[in-house]
């Protein structure tokens, strides 16, 4: 195995490009070097990026922030404007494994590592976030839920590579919430989740909804049904049995060691209820 | 396989040594450096036992590839002491008896250290969370908890 660390995003492009055998890029390692371990994988080319500008940076841009595809969970975690923003984005990224791996695991890699379970990825696509990606032919910037394409498997070609992830400035009066369930307490992989973000009027009645699910389908479910349930009211018992039954009519999961189908499904609806009333809450609203 | 000279920082000692571009800090630092407190558990980053600190960052050493540990500042557990002094975390484990085989003890030292620098008087349940990543077979974690309250008591005092 050849380990770079190429001088550019453009030179990174092109090496990855240009290699025949297989190649890894390494960011925060938390997958790539388990595959490695397990042997599951040989790479050719390990490509670091972490060294290149902005990579590990969080920076403020047009009222959102541009978070560098390095940046680690609990450096996002300790960022406390970009927590007042999107508290449920930095919530589902805080959540994937131990304090050890918070100190390497990033979004960007979470997201392209493909897992139907990952933990950043529903809240991220709730907040709409854009992930710009650099490839031999240029930057290009695509919205987070058209990376991935199923387990373990997502949109970029050869050559491209997510450089940062950005979350967009929002309204005063709007919040996030992201809820997964796990047998334990900690350290574990969801069987279900549900990310909701919101926004609300002066009045406190929902004008906006986003509802995103994980671990019911091969990728994550944007569930634009479910959101347009909320929008109108101030999470009634009407519109939550709404949202709920959008969530559960939209799960499509499988049945494994970790949960069944019926149980998966279930859990997804009760999870999309509470982290709406989560978001609703943090966005100043009173039932 | 071609090997790479890496220059880092090992418990305040500027170091060299040459490894390979797939090795893993944690061989690194067994098998090159002769420095083998932190131990392999699973080798894939579930266990916590070779936890080390890169750049002030608590990380296990198995998900770090040596290379990339250039230019880097690394402490262990050999760099815990103050020569013959033990660290308080160190000399309450022994006092309290928060370790039957010994195996995860570095790590869980390293990790706990690293909680105290941040939170200096953590809840139980903080400190759960936080070792959260560091398993032991052993003690079922009750005195390794006490044991870090105890240690966190004495260090505030200090």
């Amino acid at each position: 195995m050849r380990y770079v660390k190429p001088e550019s995003f453009e030179a990174a492009a092109t090496l990855l490009r240009d290699e025949d055998g297989i190649s890894r890029i390494l960011a925060g390692g938390t997958d790539v070097l388990v595959q490695l371990k397990a042997e599951m994988v040989e790479p050719d080319l390990m490509v670091d990026l972490k060294h290149l500008p902005g990579m590990r940076e969080i920076v403020a841009e047009d009222g959102g922030f541009r978070i560098g595809a390095a940046v680690s969970g609990a450096e996002l975690g300790e960022h406390a404007a970009l927590k007042a923003l999107w508290p449920g984005v930095v919530e589902g990224v805080e959540l994937i494994g131990s304090s050890q791996v918070q100190s390497r695991a990033t979004m960007a890699g979470n997201l392209c590592t493909g897992s139907p379970a990952g933990d950043s990825v529903p809240a991220m696509v709730t907040a709409g976030a854009v992930a710009r990606v650099q490839g031999p032919d240029g930057v290009r910037d695509v919205p987070v839920i058209d990376i991935p394409t199923g387990p373990g498997k997502n949109s970029l070609s050869k050559g491209e590579f997510i450089t940062s992830i950005y979350l967009p400035a929002r309204p005063a009066r709007a919040a996030d919430a992201y809820l997964r369930f796990i047998p334990r307490t900690e350290m574990d992989i969801a069987v279900s989740s549900a990310a909701v973000s919101l926004e609300l009027d002066a009045d406190g009645v929902v004008t906006s909804a986003q509802v995103a699910l994980g671990a019911v389908a091969p990728t994550v479910l944007l569930v634009k049904d479910a959101g347009e349930a909320l929008v109108g009211s101030k999470l009634d018992e009407t519109a939550i049995a709404a949202l709920v039954s959008a969530v559960e009519a939209a799960c499509n999961p499988i049945t494994d060691k970790r949960g069944t189908i019926e149980f998966r499904t279930k859990t997804a609806g009760v999870l999309a209820k509470r982290a709406a009333h989560i978001a609703y809450t943090r966005a100043g609203g009173q039932a | 396989m071609k090997t790479i000279p890496v220059e880092t920082t090992i418990n305040g000692d500027s170091t060299e040594f040459l490894c390979n571009a797939d090795e893993s800090l944690l061989d690194v630092l067994r098998d090159r450096l002769g420095l083998t407190g932190a131990k392999e558990g699973c080798g894939t980053g579930d266990c916590g036992a070779c936890s080390v600190m890169m750049n002030g960052r608590l990380v296990c050493s198995c998900l770090v590839l040596g290379v990339e540990t250039q230019g880097a500042e690394i402490e262990t557990i050999e760099g815990m002491a103050k020569g013959e002094e033990l660290h308080p975390l160190q000399r309450v484990f022994l006092e309290e008896a928060a370790l039957q085989c010994g195996v995860c003890t570095p790590g869980i030292l390293i990790a706990a250290k690293a909680l105290l620098e941040k939170n200096p008087d953590p809840t139980d349940t903080e400190v759960r969370y936080w070792l959260a990543g560091n398993l032991c077979r052993c003690t079922g974690y009750d005195k390794i908890i006490k044991a870090v309250q105890t240690a966190a008591a004495e260090m505030r005092s200090a």
